[in-house]
């Protein structure tokens, strides 16, 4: 049981009975004691960014999406591509929760709830684009096939419906997967408080859960259900959100490798955002015991796999674009590389493609600050993929005529910057509330947790292992 | 004044907080209750409970505990059936929402593709299939199979079940069990190494008729939140968001209704007519207006007689003509005694005239008959004129026709 002995190789407790006390204690520690000051300062950071946000956001609401830099031929800009960031970065959370249980990493129970929550707090902040990008955000509702009085209903054919439905669904496939995780942490903490409020707010939240295992293996046999689902979603969802692009006939956009290359690069940079909080979580919460340095560094093999994959899908456009003959594709790309947005092209590539090759080196894959430097250089390549693949491919289309340069206003930027504070402000409020790490499932992996002898009713119990 | 007042607030939130609120508990048992320490040993425990023959007993553990089910002789769970009957359900209602939205309902040409096909149902259907599985799966689970929330179970609140959500592992053997008896489970329990034995009794208020919802504190609370949620949301949308167009399921819309008045067009209506001169798709004007019959005679029926055509007719002369010559043309229509009774269409006279001439008192029209020549369409004419040479000649049938019927 070699990840069994991660944990308890770093835990210094060998009697598993008081580890588990432990345990309950370094987890809740953030919820039952006041906000540190780092806390407080990146509160207010990020804070501040959701104001500034806001208020582009109310300027937009009030002229108009006039203030963005978006005009033909660029109809399609930061709007877009802030929102296939944020929903990329959600996928880390499902992988990790979903297809890491099903091929029983048990590794990933030290961040798969935070990892989770991410993907939460990312598909909201990605839900907030499309809807302002219509324009008129508060007619949104009909986007969904609603009766109305002119008795006509939504396009069934157009991928931007499909991806309504795909990204609501996710949304709440998430959002109860984190709940039913949540709730046997609840009742621990509801257990432990002494505060009558706290006690009344966790006793409903948890919503008596009494730890029974009647309750149990129904629980977990839910669970498993919501992992299968999942993982079969998760790809549907960056699959759609592909087809966005790949359904229209633009150069640079219909192609038929969109759907695996933006579900790996999804992955890629969800894993990269992932790793640049846990390496600030796991330092400012003392957590450094449950999420190890083997948690980084196998996150960082994911990194390079990822990495490569969107590398070759990188190439693969090129040579395709080559081999098609087509000389509006191949236009495209050689605009892309070589053109006036040359700089964020290389910019993607080199993030994306080249530093995560330092990866190859386990001393580099174990060193704290300089996978800090590679992931957030991850996140900031996976944003100019975007941008690259969106503006790149409009800026120049069929008609030379109307050729055009897309640049972003400062509403722009300041949208951008506001879906930072957004998602942080979010998640340091859960960091401080609810548990971080899953304290069931914590304990059921630490060594001695599981018990060596398997009776039936009545029979004697026989010894593994 | 105000930092007093706010201190005496907070006074009073701390105070109210650090209070002891554990419930008062009845005299009536629950269950017994034996704390375990390690993971063999509730296994084991598990397993002598389960064989001796109870049946109402439960285990608690912190985390789930591999084997158990085994253990406590527990069938597998039945989640998945729920899962999968709903998630089947999901799929079918996708598929038949896209299909009847965009093929039955309200047919809407796009890009010139069949209005209902397979593969761009796909994803749609693929995520009503997902979302009705995951929400099947989790509210099955926890309000059908786990009977949750429950927050006021006799087990919760107590020191046993501060235990067993730490660090401890328990078993309790309710007190309805059949074999329940105080002593045997006792024994039972030391026998199988427990380091405590607990006695936990209902709450109050699992026994009493009390139900809180009819509590009457409850219900202002609820009272009092439904009226401020009305009002704040009456504010909200009548007085802040007061320029913006409601949701209201596209009643109202920014556009001039054509009966409707406009300061914009100077003759202040919102109809925009056609052209002068302008002429409507299968209403060509007619050559022989207001000429006398004779002039019509050249006019012939360019329809070919056809099962549809006849029924085109018919439809048409139910619609346009029969409130006056009624059904078959024998002048009984529903306007009887309101407008002058029409003459027969089986008379003579229409028995012997040309096609043309019913086409020009249809267009034309006659004395007090009225022109048709807005409302019904050049074919449409010809068609009922079909129509109402059938209708004669089913009145006049020769013995020929009859047998040909046959
Ligand atoms: C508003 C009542 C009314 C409607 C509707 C109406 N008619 Fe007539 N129709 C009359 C009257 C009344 C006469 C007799 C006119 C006259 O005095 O010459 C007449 C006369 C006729 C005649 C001539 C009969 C004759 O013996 O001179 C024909 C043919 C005829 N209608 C056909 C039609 C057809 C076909 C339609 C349907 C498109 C139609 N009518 C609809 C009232 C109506």
């Amino acid at each position: 049981m070699s990840f069994d002995s991660t944990y308890t190789r770093e835990l210094p407790l060998v009697e598993a009975k008081k580890s588990f006390k432990e345990i309950d204690e370094v987890i809740a520690l953030p919820t039952e004691t006041k906000p540190t000051k780092g806390w407080w300062i990146a509160f207010s950071i990020s804070s501040t960014a959701l104001l500034i946000g806001a208020f582009c956001l109310s300027l937009t609401f009030y002229y108009g999406i006039g203030m963005w830099g978006n005009n033909n031929p660029v109809g399609w800009a930061f709007d877009i591509i802030n929102f296939v960031f944020w929903i990329g970065i959600g996928h880390a959370g499902t992988l990790i929760s979903a297809i890491l249980f099903l091929f029983r990493q048990k590794w990933r129970t030290g961040i798969a709830r935070f990892a989770e929550a991410m993907t939460i707090f990312a598909v909201m902040t990605a839900g907030i684009f499309p809807i302002i990008h219509t324009g008129r955000p508060w007619l949104a509702g009909y986007l969904l096939p609603l009766p109305n009085q002119n008795g006509v209903w939504v396009n069934f054919s157009s991928p931007l419906l499909w991806d309504v439905f795909a990204v609501s669904t996710y949304f709440t496939i998430s959002f109860l997967f984190w709940g039913i995780g949540l709730i046997p942490d609840l009742a621990t903490l509801r257990d432990r408080t002494t505060s009558k409020i706290k006690k009344t707010i966790y006793s409903v939240l948890s919503l008596g859960w009494t730890n029974s295992n009647r309750n149990w293996s129904n629980y977990e046999r839910a669970y498993l259900i919501l992992a299968g689902i999942s993982t079969p979603l998760v790809l549907s969802v960056h699959t759609i959100v592909s087809f966005d692009f790949a359904v229209s006939v633009l150069p640079g956009w219909h192609t038929t490798i969109f759907p695996p290359y933006f579900v790996a690069g999804a992955i890629f940079s969800g894993f990269g955002m992932v790793s640049t909080v846990l390496i600030l979580v796991r330092k400012v919460f003392n957590m450094e015991h449950i999420i190890t340095i083997g948690h980084l560094e196998k996150m960082n093999k994911i990194l390079l796999a990822t990495g490569m994959m969107v590398g070759y899908a990188y190439g693969m456009e090129f040579f395709i674009a080559w081999y098609s003959g087509n000389t509006f594709e191949q236009f495209v790309f050689i605009n892309r590389a070589f053109g006036p947005y040359a700089w964020a092209y290389w910019t993607m590539v080199s993030c994306n493609v080249i530093f995560p090759q330092l990866f190859w080196f386990k001393k580099i894959r174990r060193s704290i600050p300089i996978t800090m430097v590679l992931v957030i250089l991850v996140n900031v390549g996976m944003w100019f993929e975007r941008f690259v693949i969106i503006v790149t491919s409009l800026h120049r289309d069929f008609l030379p005529s109307s050729w055009a340069m897309y640049y972003p206003t400062l509403v722009d930027l300041g949208l951008l910057l506001g879906s930072f504070g957004f998602f942080f402000t979010f998640l340091l409020l859960f960091l401080k509330t609810l548990t971080l790490v899953s304290i069931s499932e914590i304990k059921a992996v630490v060594e001695g947790a599981q018990p060596t002898i398997h009776p039936h009713p009545g029979g004697n119990g026989q010894h593994h292992d | 004044m105000v930092s007093i007042m706010i201190k005496k607030l907070i006074n009073f939130v701390k105070e109210y907080d650090s209070k002891d609120d554990r419930e008062p508990r009845s005299k009536k048992l629950f269950g017994l209750a034996a704390l375990y320490n390690t993971p063999n040993e509730i296994i084991t425990a598990a397993a002598d409970v389960a064989g001796k023959g109870y049946e109402k007993f439960d285990v608690y553990t912190p985390y789930p505990m591999h084997g158990m089910d085994d253990a406590m002789g527990m069938k597998s769970s039945k989640v998945g059936y729920v899962s999968f009957a709903l998630g089947l359900t999901g799929m079918c209602l996708a598929l038949l929402m896209i299909w009847w939205m965009s093929s039955v309902n309200y047919q809407n040409i796009i890009g010139g593709k069949p209005f209902f096909s397979l593969p761009p149902a796909i994803p749609i259907t693929f995520e009503g299939t997902v979302l009705l599985t995951g929400i099947a799966t989790v509210f099955g689970m926890l309000i059908l199979f786990n009977q949750l929330p429950k927050i006021n179970s006799p087990l919760n609140d107590t020191d046993f079940m501060k235990r067993v959500s730490s660090d401890k592992f328990g078993v309790v053997i309710k007190a309805d069990d059949e074999k329940f008896s105080d002593s045997e489970v006792r024994k039972l329990f030391l026998s199988g190494g427990a380091f405590e034995i607990q006695e936990i009794y209902y709450r109050e208020t699992n026994l009493g008729i009390k139900t809180p919802i009819f509590d009457g504190k409850f219900i202002s609370i609820i009272f009092a939140t439904a009226i401020l949620t009305a009002i704040i949301t009456y504010i909200t949308l009548n007085i802040v968001l007061y320029d913006v167009v409601p949701f209201d399921w596209m009643w109202k819309q920014a556009k001039i209704n054509s009966q409707s008045k406009s300061d914009f067009f100077p003759n202040k209506a919102g109809m925009r007519e056609p052209v002068n001169g302008t002429v409507a798709r299968g209403f060509l004007p007619y050559e022989y207006k207001g000429m006398p019959d004779s002039s019509v005679k050249l006019l012939s029926n360019p329809l070919a007689v056809s099962r549809k055509v006849l029924e085109r007719g018919q439809e048409r002369f139910n619609i346009y003509c029969s409130p006056c010559h009624g059904y078959f043309g024998e002048g009984d229509g529903r306007m009887k005694d309101q407008f002058p009774k029409p003459p027969s269409l089986h008379n003579q006279k229409v028995l012997n005239w040309s096609d043309g001439n019913i086409y020009h008192v249809i267009t034309n029209g006659q004395n007090v008959m009225p022109s048709y020549a807005e409302q019904v369409s050049v074919d449409d004419r010809w068609a009922i004129i079909h129509y109402i040479r059938t209708l004669q000649r089913s009145k006049n049938a020769s013995d020929e026709d009859l047998t040909k019927a046959k």
